[in-house]
Order: structure tokens, then C-alpha cells, then sequence
């Protein structure tokens, strides 16, 4: 197999902004290795049971500790790794900020030790990305050959049997997705040109990323939806974990943008978290008042941004305190998208949930002034 | 775990210790009788179903079902042992019967259970004895099994018992030689246990078991020493244990009785799981039901039936899917250390590969097939339920014959038994035995009063005993029954009637989980419609529960909460109707706003009840809600309503409604109501979206005429524009017009066209675009005399028309603009 490994050089990972996983986490993967004695699939690094505890976290026999990657379901990563395990490819569906990029970088890490192998998808996405492209000056040069050739990484993974991923493949045009059939079912990817083509060696899988609950995207055919396995990635199960990222994220967001810093903003963190799980999850959260859901998706992310958004207002504009009027425009923008049914759903939840809730008044108001 | 026991001689009496409703316990039962032949079958159960257990092999008995015992004087003490077609219990029946092998039923008896449980402190669930949980399922105290569980690395106790015992053998077995080895492994673990957590907690136990002993000691006098046991295993080393004859008597003395009668009842899978009462703490009783009938490959064959369910319900699922599915599991469970793929792995499988990972189907998998809608059936053999006796009782006690005949009966429900009856006859409608039909009262309409048309008839008997699935009582079955419903019902007026029936049945028991199955219909509804409909009927139930001093805080709350979303969707729901919807919007929100006015009285402390009239809509309220003009919901509905009249687009039928039952209210000032009629009337508007209008604001009820009759005004701007339409306008407007004012009383009718004759020099004469009040400052109008309050009020735009000093300019500007308008 002659195809020609592009640079990834040793990195000097103190110099990377952002280090790849098989960097950053090196000596987990090599301890979990050294420990394993379970039987590994054709060219994995390490058994399924230790991919599994890599991403979930654990203790080791000689005391390693392996540092949770993914903090969530375990059934999700097991039913994700069992899909790697057998032939067939893994799709994460999740909305925004689910962590679906994080996992299937650290799956690719663990299985193959190289989680490099990437194709960004996007409404621009080539067909060349997921087959092979041309070196033009050699194939003018010398005409069509395995020298010309520049293979994609998914062609890459197939013949050195790793791990390949895609992201956004939702994004991917319709057409050009579909190449991914011949890649999933029939592990093989013809070259026309050259009247060759490559075989998927065993250890070869790929993992998908999507966002199901975008618009426009292109849905996957069924065809090609029958080749992957489906794992949801669900958002975080509790409120305070929910608090805990927005609270966290936000502060590193705020550090970025230079923003002063806005002291005991956990509350309103906390109301604002709390509106957008009830509205997400159509019910309030003491689970006794069911509420209609809007049409956007209200995930974690834009929980981020209003608060974000709100501390920028604080800060700039406001006596530095974030406060209910801070983030209540912020809301409404994210839970108004349809300006006709998403702001009916609003007004019933401002009166029957929110004009209820002992200490919300000021909350209430705000919302009132910048809903009428 | 030692497995060189099986084979040859086992230990008499054989004692087969299984997990209750365990198919793969029911297997291995199956086998070792069939391995052994014990001379007779003793099984774990109240010994009063000794002479029914044959019923269990009558062509007509199909589980799940259930023994039922009752006490004979209260059938409302009652306690279920569950039986599905997987239970080992049940299996050993069935084994029993099909070779005429005797079977007896061991447990202390239920008149013993029964009187225990009834003197223990208030127990809220009657559950005294429903031991069928899963072996020693210890809910509250320390699980003995989690401890068995935890020893091997497990942290769901069912699942290690699933991988331990359920799962072993299944199919052919591994060692089809020993069928006693499970059932040795399975005692000697529960030795240890219990030598280490002696009766976890379980204070009967000591006294259910001695009697067990006893109950076998009497058994092998009997039958000699080949018996066999079939008990939950929780229990084997107590029966192993050698006692003392004495003191096992000594144990049993004393103990409370009561008189229990017994019976089949049918069950269904539903209510074998545990989050439907009288749970037996199986949560999977499909996917049991399956594993111990599917002959072989269970995975294959269950996933296949997922398969053909979501196939049914119109999901691509292909044979591609199922041998996928089928290996996902397969290594799922390899990866999870498990010996075989159980339900969590078949289901995350499922999830994964048939339902692109979406919950939806998932659920419907669940609910389905997992725990499946299996019902049982009885013979018609089996004695009466304790539902019929109940009803018996309660009919004497009520003095309410069943008779063939026809039969009005009326009631008067300020009497107490006829309140009784009435809850009754209700009660047991709800039940599907329609033993009454509510018929029209012939004499007084008030609320006090029913009328009813009894006819008992023989298959209403059939009806009570199927009705015997859901209680013991009536009252406890028509509550189980309403809540059943409630959480079925899938349209929000199917709640709404629920509810009012729950409250005609007097369950208010079942009202809150009704209330609370309402409440999330309502807000999960998107068709103000739906909601409008909804809402006068419950208002209503609030009022019907003052007529029976029930309890409708509950009711009330919700009721204000759908106001609410009421009031939040109606306006946008009225624009861009056509003439039918329009009309029907129109009615919706003359009921909403009848409904809004009594909740508003239902909800403040009951001041001045018996004056609730039927109409308060057209009570004045403007002297008694000052309190809630702005914050209160009447005061938000009338905010509601100012919108909807003053905003364009919406239909002129609505607007004038809405303005006309706000000037009803007298939430609407004269002046106003006068403006916004000149808006809908003047020249810009459409002949016959005006005329709409007009319907809108004099149409109606009775009362509309009335309102020209004593407001001049009002009637001079109808006449006005009446003869500005033009002549081509006005055939269009006619039949509107005519619908409007034929609907008033002649008397009204003539009045009116008195006033308009009487009054030839009314508007017309200061007509083309000019003021009325200005061209004849001094004129009567439609008036016998000057008015000289509107005469006041006209000055001040005279004196600046002719540019003398303005008195009070502001007011009077606006004056001068309505007049103007």
C-alpha cells in the first residue's frame, strides 16, 4: 500500500493551542494498554471493554486513573464502542453542544490512536474529500497514477484499517454523501481512473457526527442510514450539571472577550438554565405543569450566549450586576424564532409558569417589558 | 457454583426455590417436576384456593390472571397473587393438573393475611399479601438480594439474578442432566443470606413460613414423602430448617381472622408491571412472556416481533435491520460480561440500529411489547367477584332494587341517599355497566335534581365481573377505571367530560390524576378552539362540586390555568377567519367569557353564592371588580377583549361581540362603545363587514335590542350609516341585518321603529361628513327635550369652532373628536 502519510509531525504539544486527544491523553491510553489483556477486534489499540472506560473514566489495577472523557449515559458510549466492534458505522446525533465532536474524537483516539483522520463536513463539502483528488501537476506530468493520486482520509483509513471521521454530515450535499454507500456496504472504494481500487482493510470503521435538530440540512438517504448504527447524544441529564457547563463555559468566554468580571451571576444562571430545560423538555421542572415546546432547539449552547450576552450588557452597560432585564431579551430572542406560534408558547409560559414562581417577579416584569 | 447434585437421588421433599414470575424459574420447575414426578405440588399461595386451583385448567382460564381474596364483609380488603402464563407458580399448576398430580396451596391463609394486614397501622395501599413480588423484594429495606448481586459485581440485583438463574438453561440448557442444579445453587446462596440477614425485615415471614412447614409436614402424611415445593426462594431454608411441630403451632396462635372467600380474577400484563398498582415488581412481563414461550433463539425471535411492529406502524425497518440489531446485542453483552443479551442490550440495540437512535418508537416498543397488553381471562365457573358483592350490598344498603323492568327514578340530591344513589348509578357508568341512563327531568331544572332510567338487565352481571379487573369496590374500581382513562385519553374534551363525570361519581380520588391528565392536554393543545370548548364544561364541574360540597380547589386551579392559556392564545386566533369560523370564534368567546366571569366568582372566597345567576355576563360587574380590573383574570380577559375589538383583521362579528359584552360589563364607557361603533360604521369600512359588526354588537341574545332602545345615540349611528349604504351595498347587507334584528323581541322591534319614525329629524338632517351634535346643537335628536349634559359637553367645540374662549380644553377635545367620528 503505497499512499502517502501527509505530516503529522511529533508535535510540540506545549506550543498546539489545542493538543489531539492521542497527545493530550498519551499516558492514559498507554497505561489502559499495558493493563488490557481482554482480546482486541483486527488493528485496535485497545479492547472495546478498555475503549469504555478510557472515554467513561475509571482506576486502573496499578492505580492509573483515567479521567472521564464523556460524562453522561454509560450505555450510550458502550452501545457506541459495541457499534465500532462490529462492522458497522457509528452515526452521534445530538443537538448543538451534546459533545458529539469531543466523542468521536476520543472513540478514534482510543480505537486507532489517530483521531486526524477527519472530514469537515460542509454545504461545500467535495466528493473529492471522501474518495481522492487529483495532484494536478503530476497527473499532467506523468498521467493518471497512484502518484497523482491524493487520497482523502477516509480512503486513508480504509487502506491502514483506523478509524475515519466525518462531521456535519447532515451539511454534506445529498450526492456527495451517498459516496459514503460504497465506502459503508461494500468496503471498497473504486478508482475508475487507474481501473484499481481500495479495499477496506479489517479495523477500518468510521464515525459520523450530525445535528438533528437543524434546518436545512440534507437528510441522509435511507440507504445510507441503514449502514450506520444511531446513537443519540442526550443533553445533560440534571439541572446543576446543566448550571455547571453554561457557569463554566461562560466564564471561560468572558476571560476571552475581556469582559469584567460580573460577580454572583449563579442565579440568574440558574433561572436562565431553568427556562430553557422547562421549555426544551415541555414541562416544568418541579414535573408538574407540562408547557409547550418552541421551534428552537434551546440547547446548552444558546443558554451560553444569553447569559454571555447579558454579562456584556451588565458589564458595559448596566451597574454590573447581572440581573433578570439583562438576560430577559436574550431569551426572548432565543425562544422566539417563529414570531407567530413561538411567541404564543412564551406568553403561555410567562403567565401560567413563570408569573407563579415565588421570586421570579422581577424575572416576570423584565420578561413582560421586552415581550410587549 | 456446585452443579454434581442433579441427576440421581434427589432430597424429598423436593424444594424448588424460584424468583416469582421468573420465566427462566418457570423452566427450570417444568423441568425438575418432569425429572422427578412428585406425588403431589405445593405451592406458595393461600390454602383457600385449594378448591379453585382446577379452575386453572378449564379451557376458559387464560393468564395472567389472579387469585383474589377478599374479606366477606368489606370486599374493599382484598389481596391479589398474580399468575402470568411465565410464573413458575403457574407452571407448576398447569403441570399438576395436566397429570392429576394434587396440588395445595401452602402460604398462611388469607383469612389470616387479610386480618394482619388490616390491624397494622394504616396501610394506604391494600397490599397485604401481594408477596408474588419478585422473591424477597425488599422496596424500603435492605435488598438481601443487591447484597447477593454486589458480591458478584453487579449493581442491578434483578439483572444478576436474570444472568444467574433466569438466564441459565434457557433453550436446550446447558446441563439438561442436573435439573435440580440451579435450585441447589439457588438455596444454598439464599442460606448464607439468610444466615446473615435473618428475615430482612420481614416480620411476617416467621409466621408464613412456620405455617408453610406445617402445611408440608401435613402434605407428606398425605401423599408420602415425594413432594414438591414450588416457593419463592427466599423462603427454601426456612423450610429446610428443622422445627418443632409445638413451636410452630405456638407461632401460629393468636393470630387474627376473618372471613376470606377467594376467586380467579382476570389480570393483565399491564398491571403485572410494577408502576400500575398492584405491582408484582415485574417490569418486563412481555418480554418475560416471551423467553418462556419463544421454543428457541429468543433474540432472534423477539427482535423480529419489534421488527413487525414498527413495521406496522409504518417504519422502514428491513431484515437488514433485525441481523443487525441481533449482533449489536450479541456484543453488547459480550461487552457488558453477560452471559446472554437481555433486555437492556435488545433495547439499546433496537434504539440504535431501528430507530436512528430516537426514543419515540422506543416507547412504543416498550409499551407494547415489553410489557405488553396480554388480558387474562377467567371461566365463567369462577366464583362471584367481591365487585358484584359490593355492588349487592350497596344496592340494599341504598334501597335500590335491580329490576328488569323499566324504571324512572328521580332524585333529589340534597337528600343524602339520593346522593349516594345518584354517586352510584354514576360510579357505575363509568364502569361500562350502564344500569341507569341519565334521562331528562321533567319538573324543576335546578341542579339538585336527577332523573334517571333503570333497567337492570342479566349480561350486566357479565359486565360487573369484567369490571372486576379494576377493584374490589365500586368506588376503588371507578376510580382505578377514571384514572386508567385519563391517562389514555388523547383529546382534551374526552378529559374534560371525565372530569365532570369524576365529580358527578363523586371519585375524588381519581380527580387529581384526572386533573393532572387535563392539565397536560391543555397545554400540549395548539387549537384555542379545542380550549374554549373545554373550558365552560369545567367551569361548570367547579360549580356542579358546590351542588355536592366536593372538594374543587384542585379543579378550580386548573380551571384558571386553561383560562389562561385561553386568554393568551384567543386574540391571535381570531384574525383571518372566514364567515363560519368567525361565527364559531364568536361563540367560543361568548362561553369563554361566561366561564371567565364564573371562575372569577367560583375562585374568590364564596361571598354571595346562591346569587350566581345563569347569566352573570350580563350582571354589571363594574361596581364589584374594581380588584381585579388590571391583575385578575377578569380583568386580563377584558384586556383581552379590548384588543380584539379595536384590532383590525379580525372579523366584524367578533370585534362587535367583544365590544358589546365589554360595554356589558360596563367595562366599556358609553362614549367608547359609540366610538368604536362610528369606527366599524364609517364610510372606509366594507356594507357588509359593518353589517357583521352590527350583528355582532346587537345581535345575540335577547337583550341586544334593548341597548338601541335606551341609547340613542347608538341608534342614530346604526340609522346613519343604515341609510348611507348604497343601494347595490345593501342587498349584501340585508340577510345580515335581518338576521340581527328579527332575533329581538317584537315588543323591542317596535319600539324601535317607533323611535326611528318618531325621530325624522335625526341625523339626516346634519349629515355629509358634518357633526350631528354641531349642525343642531339645540334639536331634540331622537330625544323628547335638550339633553343638557350632551349639549354641555358639545359647547366647548362650539366655542372653539367659532373661536371663543375654550373652558377645558382636554376633555372636550376628545369630545369633540367622537362627536366628529
Amino acid at each position: 500500500m503505497t499512499v502517502t502519510v501527509s505530516g503529522t509531525e511529533t508535535n510540540k504539544s506545549a506550543e498546539v493551542l489545542r493538543p489531539h486527544a492521542e497527545h493530550a491523553f498519551a499516558d492514559e491510553l498507554s497505561a489502559l494498554a499495558a493493563a488490557d489483556d481482554r482480546p482486541r477486534p483486527a488493528r485496535w489499540r485497545l479492547s472495546p471493554w478498555a475503549v469504555a472506560t478510557y472515554l467513561l473514566g475509571g482506576t486502573l489495577p496499578d492505580g492509573t486513573v483515567i479521567t472521564p472523557k464523556y460524562v453522561g449515559p454509560r450505555r450510550i458510549v458502550e452501545v457506541a464502542v459495541t457499534t465500532l466492534a462490529t462492522d458497522r458505522a457509528l452515526l452521534l446525533l445530538g443537538v448543538p453542544g451534546t459533545a458529539k465532536t469531543w466523542v468521536s474524537e476520543h472513540l478514534a483516539a482510543a480505537v486507532s490512536g489517530d483521531s486526524t483522520l477527519l472530514v469537515q463536513g460542509t454545504a461545500g463539502t467535495p466528493e473529492e474529500a471522501i474518495r481522492y483528488g487529483w495532484n494536478y501537476a503530476r497527473l499532467l506530468a506523468h498521467g493518471p497514477s497512484r502518484e497523482a493520486l491524493v487520497p482523502s482520509p477516509v480512503m486513508r483509513a480504509m487502506a491502514e484499517g483506523l478509524t475515519a471521521r466525518v462531521e456535519e454530515l447532515t451539511r454534506i450535499p445529498a450526492d456527495v454523501q451517498d459516496t459514503l454507500i460504497t465506502v459503508l456496504s461494500e468496503k471498497t472504494l473504486p478508482i475508475p481512473e487507474l481501473g484499481e481500487e481500495v479495499q477496506a482493510v479489517r479495523g477500518f470503521n468510521l464515525i459520523a457526527t450530525a445535528n438533528d435538530r437543524d434546518r436545512g440540512v440534507n437528510e441522509l438517504s435511507s440507504a445510507l442510514r441503514r449502514r450506520f448504527n444511531t446513537v443519540v447524544l442526550p443533553l445533560p441529564a440534571t439541572p446543576e450539571d446543566e448550571v455547571d457547563i453554561v457557569a463554566r463555559r461562560v466564564a471561560q468566554t468572558g476571560r476571552a472577550l475581556d469582559l469584567p468580571e460580573v460577580p454572583e451571576g449563579i442565579d440568574e444562571i440558574r433561572r436562565v438554565v431553568t427556562v430553557f430545560r422547562e421549555l426544551r423538555q415541555g414541562v416544568t421542572a418541579d414535573g408538574r405543569t407540562k408547557v409547550k415546546s418552541p421551534s428552537g432547539t434551546l440547547s446548552t449552547a444558546e443558554a451560553i450566549s444569553v447569559v454571555t450576552g447579558g454579562l456584556a450588557l451588565a458589564a458595559h452597560f448596566g451597574d454590573g450586576v447581572l440581573r433578570a432585564g439583562d438576560v430577559a431579551a436574550g431569551i426572548l430572542g432565543a425562544v422566539v424564532r417563529d414570531p407567530a406560534a413561538d411567541r404564543v408558547v412564551w406568553q403561555e409560559y410567562l403567565e401560567a409558569v413563570v408569573r407563579e414562581r415565588d421570586g421570579w417577579g422581577d424575572f416576570y416584569r423584565a420578561c413582560r417589558e421586552v415581550s410587549a | 457454583m456446585t452443579d454434581g447434585t442433579g441427576g440421581e437421588v434427589a432430597a424429598w421433599p423436593l424444594l424448588l426455590g424460584v424468583r416469582h414470575h421468573g420465566p427462566g424459574s418457570a423452566r427450570a420447575v417444568r423441568a425438575a417436576l418432569d425429572a422427578y414426578e412428585p406425588g403431589a405440588v405445593l405451592i406458595e399461595g393461600p390454602p383457600e384456593a385449594d378448591g379453585i386451583v382446577g379452575l386453572a385448567a378449564d379451557a376458559g382460564m387464560r393468564p395472567p390472571v389472579a387469585l383474589l381474596a377478599h374479606a366477606a364483609d368489606d370486599p374493599g380488603r382484598a389481596g391479589f397473587w398474580p399468575l402470568a402464563g411465565f410464573s413458575p407458580e403457574w407452571a407448576a399448576i398447569q403441570w399438576a393438573l395436566a397429570r392429576g398430580v394434587p396440588v395445595r396451596f401452602i402460604d398462611l391463609p388469607a383469612a389470616n393475611s387479610l386480618a394482619m394486614a388490616a390491624s397494622k397501622p394504616s396501610e394506604p395501599e391494600p397490599e397485604p399479601e401481594s408477596e408474588p413480588g419478585p422473591g424477597p423484594d425488599g422496596r424500603v429495606r435492605p435488598d438481601p438480594l443487591a447484597a447477593l448481586a454486589e458480591a458478584a459485581g453487579y449493581d442491578d440485583p434483578e439483572r444478576w439474578w436474570e444472568d444467574v438463574v433466569e438466564h441459565r438453561g434457557t433453550g436446550s440448557g446447558p446441563e439438561p442432566s442436573a435439573p435440580l442444579a440451579p435450585f441447589t445453587a439457588v438455596a444454598e446462596a439464599m442460606a448464607a443470606l439468610r444466615a446473615e440477614y435473618g428475615d430482612g425485615g420481614h416480620e411476617d415471614d416467621a409466621v408464613r413460613e412456620a405455617h408453610m412447614r406445617l402445611r408440608l409436614r401435613q402434605a407428606r402424611r398425605e401423599f408420602g414423602d415425594q413432594v414438591a415445593v414450588v416457593c419463592g426462594a427466599w423462603h427454601v431454608p426456612a423450610l429446610a430448617r428443622r422445627a418443632t411441630v409445638t413451636a410452630d403451632r405456638a407461632l401460629l396462635r393468636g393470630l387474627p381472622r376473618v372471613k376470606a372467600e377467594m376467586s380467579w380474577v382476570p389480570w393483565t400484563h399491564r398491571r403485572l408491571a410494577r408502576h400500575s398498582g398492584y405491582g408484582a415488581g415485574i417490569t418486563s412481563p412481555g418480554w418475560y412472556g416471551h423467553l418462556f414461550h419463544a421454543p428457541d433463539r429468543p433474540l432472534e425471535r423477539w427482535l423480529t416481533t419489534v421488527a413487525r411492529l414498527l413495521r406496522d406502524e409504518d417504519m422502514a425497518v428491513s431484515s437488514a435491520h433485525v441481523i443487525e440489531a441481533v449482533r449489536l446485542a450479541e456484543t453488547l453483552a459480550a461487552l457488558r460480561g453477560r452471559p446472554l443479551a437481555g433486555l437492556a442490550e435488545t433495547m439499546d440495540a433496537v434504539q440504535a440500529v431501528m430507530c436512528d437512535g430516537s426514543e419515540v418508537p422506543l416507547a412504543l416498543v416498550r409499551d407494547r411489547l415489553v410489557v405488553g397488553d396480554a388480558l387474562g381471562e377467567v371461566p365463567e365457573t369462577a366464583p362471584a367477584v367481591p365487585l358484584q358483592r359490593d355492588l349487592t350490598r350497596t344496592q340494599r344498603s341504598l334501597r335500590l332494587r335491580p329490576e328488569a323492568a323499566d324504571r324512572e327514578l328521580e332524585l333529589d340530591l340534597r337528600k343524602e341517599n339520593d346522593a349516594a344513589r345518584s354517586r352510584l348509578l354514576h360510579r357505575l357508568r363509568l364502569l361500562g355497566v350502564d344500569w341507569g341512563t341519565p334521562a331528562a327531568s321533567r319538573g324543576s331544572t335546578g341542579t339538585f335534581r336527577e332523573t334517571w332510567r333503570l333497567r337492570w338487565e342479566p349480561e350486566l352481571a357479565v359486565r360487573v365481573a369484567e369490571a372486576g379487573i379494576w377493584g374490589t369496590t365500586v368506588l376503588s374500581a371507578a376510580t382505578a377505571r377514571a384514572e386508567s382513562e385519563a391517562v389514555g385519553a388523547t383529546a382534551l374534551a374526552e378529559v374534560t367530560e371525565l372530569a365532570e363525570r369524576c365529580l358527578l361519581a363523586g371519585l375524588a380520588d381519581a380527580l387529581p390524576v384526572v386533573m393532572r391528565a387535563l392539565a397536560d392536554r391543555a397545554a400540549l393543545a395548539t387549537d384555542v378552539g379545542h380550549l374554549a370548548r373545554a373550558l365552560p364544561a369545567l367551569v361548570r364541574s367547579v360549580r356542579y362540586g358546590d351542588v355536592r360540597a366536593t372538594d374543587t380547589a384542585a379543579l378550580t386551579e386548573v380551571a384558571a390555568g386553561l383560562a389562561e392559556r385561553v386568554l393568551v392564545g384567543f386574540p391571535p386566533a381570531c384574525a383571518g377567519l372566514g364567515p363560519d369560523g368567525a361565527a364559531e370564534m364568536c361563540a367560543h368567546m361568548e362561553s369563554v367569557h361566561r366561564a371567565v366571569g364564573l371562575l372569577a366568582e367560583a375562585s374568590r372566597p364564596p361571598a354571595g353564592d346562591s346569587g350566581t345567576g345563569p347569566e352573570p355576563a350580563a350582571r354589571c360587574g363594574a361596581d364589584r371588580d374594581g380588584a381585579d380590573r388590571d391583575g385578575g383574570l377578569r380583568g386580563r380577559w377584558a384586556g383581552a377583549l379590548r384588543g380584539i375589538a379595536g384590532r383590525d383583521g379580525v372579523p366584524g362579528l367578533i370585534r362587535g361581540r367583544a365590544a358589546r359584552l365589554l360595554l356589558d360589563d360596563g367595562r366599556l364607557a358609553e362614549d367608547e362603545a359609540a366610538r368604536l361603533m362610528g369606527l366599524a360604521l364609517s364610510p372606509g369600512t366594507a356594507p357588509p363587514e359593518a353589517a357583521a359588526w352590527v350583528e355582532g354588537f346587537l345581535g345575540g341574545e335577547a337583550g341586544g335590542g334593548m341597548l338601541l332602545v335606551h341609547d340613542e345615540r347608538l341608534l342614530g349611528l346604526v340609522d346613519h350609516w343604515l341609510t348611507g349604504v348604497s343601494a347595490e351595498a345593501f342587498t349584501d347587507v340585508l340577510p345580515l341585518l335581518r338576521r340581527t334584528f328579527s332575533a329581538y323581541d317584537a315588543g323591542v322591534r317596535r319600539t324601535l321603529g317607533e323611535l326611528v319614525r318618531r325621530g325624522p329629524a335625526g341625523p339626516d338632517h346634519g349629515v355629509p361628513g358634518g357633526a350631528p351634535g354641531l349642525s343642531a346643537p339645540a334639536a331634540p335628536g331622537f330625544g323628547p327635550g335638550l339633553d343638557a349634559r350632551r349639549a354641555a359637553a358639545a359647547e366647548p367645540v362650539v366655542r372653539l369652532l367659532l373661536g371663543l374662549t375654550p373652558a377645558a380644553p382636554a376633555p372636550d377635545h376628545h369630545h369633540a373628536l367622537e362627536a366628529a367620528g
